[in-house]
């Protein structure tokens, strides 16, 4: 099968215009017959949802959680990229291309991305038509700030909770239409299978995590939104229900999946201290606009640190290696997430790491106090350094920061067209569920944008030129022998799980599968530990489906049952994320290969390795087959990153 | 440190459920509290018994899935703080804790410490919202804001939706909740034309799904985690009066 991203021909301004003049349209009567799936209701999924429906469609959404307000969505911080230039500091929707296409580092479509940066303009209108309480200025208007070295000011932001106010817009324009009844919600359901006819999309089954039965639900179009899957790493700033499940279960039926092995890892995390921790907590990128990074220059006083013989402050200034600084005197502290994570890692591999575990780093506001005094730099930080202070119990005002770089965001995902339509026909994948549009490294401020383009303006348009040929097709009953096919191997497959009896939490897994992520295919890989995670992963799958221990009953509320099937799914994944790392032999954004670097900067091989990899699955024991898809620039030059 | 837990069991929403002893030794002050439950948990699992339930999500306090009614309070003990933001450095060595569901008819029992709160999304459906399609809106600085009148839109948009205040108030009122909806869209002038269908709607829905009447005790500010304050609930009263009036 030839991959066909459905580029649209012309300029590259003109593209998505010329397609919304030329899409095929269904009309409103033959609308309502329409049936949509809509799975997972964060900022895609609950903005294609509501805007569906709107559009006269019927559908039926589905979260894990116990309301839709509540996708991962909400815990974004920072805000929201919109070429606007409200500053009038000479920002334009090509700039905004230009800047998502370099910081992909060159693995982004030309086509998508400009899309993406041409409708950012409308997400900013929709939402505060919406009722979003937006910053704003003393004079009543939008308020931006420029963030993640941008620049120009373009983010939007609501306080500190940019992602909970935009995700309660959709939320509130979605449930606007399930009061309208034209939106079913299925609340606590989680899709455990995709149902395909002739080839189709043609619905899924969920399980109802308060009783544990099985539903069968038809859809004329299946749409997946259900986010990324950092949680393969254990570890991480996603939510603790964040899993790949849907869109693993839709790439082994068919759905190729595209650069898995691109993960982003942020800098600014609060550092791990226990085998019990649970997650990871995120602080604000925009910390490093007044703190400064750095370990001691010996390994004696990094060890003296990590046993409690010193402190920060008793390391003199001279004996302190403020690497990022020293290493890249033009961006220093500011650059960008991929290389001040990397920066981090290389000095806790020398040994001079400052927190028990050995890894961990300074975030020194000593500077900025003395410079602009502690009321200012409270001020300027306000929920952050309580929230720091509570969770570890240090006053950053008095201590440095400790910090150490969590996985945070991947950009990987299941491959689309132009469409936003998967390698099934009738299936799409919205938002981080993609792969689409940050190529292999995405910026701050994009994510959001992304959902919400995805949601609001993109998908809802594509996936109706694809439904006008389907006003024929009536609803399939769920009665269909697929649809029974797919319950039963779901619920053989959980009944599995429940009768291995064996001796190993599901949680236990999930830890070891992380480690094993983070050690080979997290910060920098080679092929050496590539290599060996494969056979690692191999017998860990292995291992699980002989001495998994999961409690409780099919028929009930399982979390735990609920969570084997993910971390079964995450396995599998973690499986194809080192054959994908293994495959792309050079360095770009997030995927670090340390055999392919000048001087410890990421070394690109544009010749060999300008494609979107996209796999398909073969089996679980098979080779997975590779597919290409030759990226063309034709509206830019493909440069080096350099931050120096 | 070592731990006394009594935790509510109820196996589903038809049981009559009850109090149950747990201990749970060498917690560390660092561990969070619901990280605390994943240790045990992860014993019962050994010992062949059923975990306890609870929700979670995001574990950073915003996305109000967490829920646990600690030692008598909303979240626990903290001011302004979620469960998942609780640390067990709060708590003392050989301390017994008390751990319940959020207890409101509002909010039927599902399992253990996990409550229906389904509730909260149909008081939204019924109004909590400003009717705009996709597609409708005008270029967002056509609409000018007081600075003054967003930011304190946005003191209302920062409920988290938990419950807590429902779960703290005598007469399990969800009118915090509400109150927070309807001022934020009351302030803003986007939110303007439907404001007066808006309330009586959402104050309908309310009633509807069994919250109680708000009596002005503050129990329900005071544990809120995103400190609401019950000015809104004036405002809303405000904005019923005026709209019932019409």
């Amino acid at each position: 099968m030839s991959l066909n991203s459905k580029i649209p021909s012309g300029p590259l301004a003109e593209k998505w215009t010329h397609y919304k003049e030329h899409v095929k349209l269904v009309n409103p009567a033959n609308k309502r017959k329409l049936e949509v799936i809509v799975v997972g209701t964060g900022l895609a999924g609950g903005a294609a949802a509501a805007t569906l429906a709107e559009l006269g469609y019927k559908v039926k959404a589905f979260c894990f959680q116990d309301s839709p307000r509540r996708a991962h969505s909400i815990a974004a911080q920072g805000g929201i990229n919109a070429a606007k230039n409200y500053k009038n500091d000479g920002d334009s929707v090509f700039r905004l291309f230009y800047d998502t296409i370099k910081g992909g580092d060159f693995r982004s479509r030309e086509g998508n991305v400009h899309r993406l940066a041409e409708v950012s303009t409308n997400i900013i209108d929709q939402c505060t038509a919406q009722g979003v309480p937006f910053a704003r200025e003393y004079g009543g208007l939008l308020d931006n700030r420029s963030f993640g070295g941008a620049q120009v000011s373009r983010t939007f932001y609501a306080r500190g909770q940019t992602g909970q106010q935009l995700l309660l817009g959709a939320y509130q324009a979605l449930e606007r239409q399930i009061g309208l009844g034209n939106v079913t919600m299925y609340n606590r359901h989680e899709m455990v299978e995709l149902v395909i006819i002739d080839g189709k999309a043609r619905g899924i089954i969920a399980r109802d995590l308060v009783t544990g039965e099985l539903t069968k639900h038809f859809g004329h179009a299946v749409m997946l939104a259900t986010g990324g899957y950092g949680n393969v790493f254990y570890l991480s700033t996603n939510a603790m229900g964040s899993n790949v499940t849907a869109i693993w279960k839709a790439h082994k039926k068919g759905a190729f999946f595209g650069n898995p092995c691109y993960t982003q890892i942020h800098p600014t995390c609060i550092p791990v201290t226990g085998d019990y921790q649970s997650k990871l907590t995120l602080m604000s990128e925009s910390l490093r606009n007044d703190g400064r990074v750095w370990v001691p220059k010996s390994r004696e006083d990094a060890k003296d640190i990590r046993e409690g013989r010193k402190t920060a402050i008793d390391i003199k200034e001279e004996d302190r290696d403020y690497y990022l600084e020293r290493k890249y005197p033009s961006f220093g502290n500011l650059c960008p997430r991929d290389i001040a994570s990397r920066a981090a890692k290389e000095a806790c591999d020398d040994g001079r790491g400052i927190v028990a575990s050995g890894l961990g780093v300074f975030l020194d506001f000593a500077d900025a106090i003395r410079r602009l005094g502690v009321d200012v730099v409270k001020a300027r930080y306000g929920e952050l350094f309580p929230m720091y202070h509570n969770i570890t119990n240090e006053d950053p005002l008095k201590m440095p920061m400790k910090i150490y770089p969590a996985v945070h965001y991947t950009m990987g995902g299941l491959w689309v067209d132009y469409e936003l339509m998967t390698t099934v026909p009738g299936l799409y994948a919205m938002g981080e569920a993609n792969f689409s549009d940050h190529g292999a490294n995405r910026l701050g401020a994009s994510a959001l944008m992304q959902g919400l383009a995805d949601g609001y303006f993109v998908a809802p348009y594509t996936v109706g030129n694809y439904l006008s040929s389907e006003i024929f097709t009536k609803a399939i009953p769920t009665d269909h022998p697929a649809f029974v096919e797919a319950e039963n191997a779901a619920r053989e497959r959980m009944n599995r799980f429940l009768n291995v009896k064996g001796k190993t939490s599901v949680e236990e897994f999930h830890k070891r599968l992380g480690k094993i992520m983070w050690e080979y295919c997290g910060m920098a890989r080679t092929e050496a530990g590539l290599t060996k995670a494969k056979g690692l992963l191999k017998e860990l799958r292995e291992e699980f489906w002989r001495d998994v221990r999961v409690p409780g009953e099919f028929n009930s509320f399982n979390p735990d049952l609920d969570k084997a099937g993910r971390v079964a799914d995450f396995i599998e994944l973690g499986e194809l994320m080192v054959r994908d790392a293994l495959n792309r032999n050079e360095s770009c954004g997030g995927h670090f290969r340390e055999e392919y670097q000048d001087a410890g900067e990421a070394k690109r091989d544009d010749v060999n390795y300008r494609y979107a990899a996209a796999w398909e699955f073969k089996g679980v024991e098979a080779e997975p087959e590779l597919h290409k898809e030759q990226l063309e620039f034709e509206n830019v030059e493909l440069q080096v990153r350099s931050y120096k | 440190m070592k731990i006394n837990l009594r935790v509510w069991r109820q196996k589903n929403s038809s049981d009559k459920g009850g109090m149950k002893s747990y201990v749970v030794n060498d917690v560390n002050p660092d561990m969070s509290f619901l990280e605390m439950f994943d240790v045990l948990n992860e014993q019962l699992i050994q010992l062949g018994d059923e975990p306890i339930a609870f929700d979670h999500d995001c574990r950073e306090g915003i996305c109000g899935m967490c829920s646990m009614y600690i030692n008598g309070r909303a979240h626990g003990p903290l001011h302004g703080t979620t469960t998942c933001q609780l640390y067990m450095r709060h708590f003392k060595d050989g301390e017994t804790i008390v751990v319940e569901p959020w207890r409101a008819s509002a909010f039927p029992v599902i399992k253990d410490l996990v409550v229906d709160r389904t509730a909260f999304d149909k008081i939204i459906a019924a109004g909590g919202f400003v009717s705009v399609n996709t597609g409708q809106a005008i270029d967002a600085n056509a609409i000018a804001v007081e600075k003054a009148k967003a930011e304190e839109a946005m003191d209302a948009a920062a409920c988290i939706g938990c419950g807590a205040c429902v779960a703290a108030c005598k007469n399990a009122s969800g009118m915090l909740f509400t109150s927070a909806k309807v001022s934020q869209l009351a302030l803003l002038p986007q939110g303007s034309p439907e404001r007066k269908v808006r309330v009586l709607k959402m104050i309908e829905a309310h009633d509807e799904a069994g919250f109680g009447s708000c009596t002005n005790t503050g129990a329900c500010e005071a544990e809120c985690p995103k400190e609401i304050s019950i000015s809104h609930i004036a405002r809303l009263n405000r904005e019923f009066a005026l709209a019932s009036l019409d």
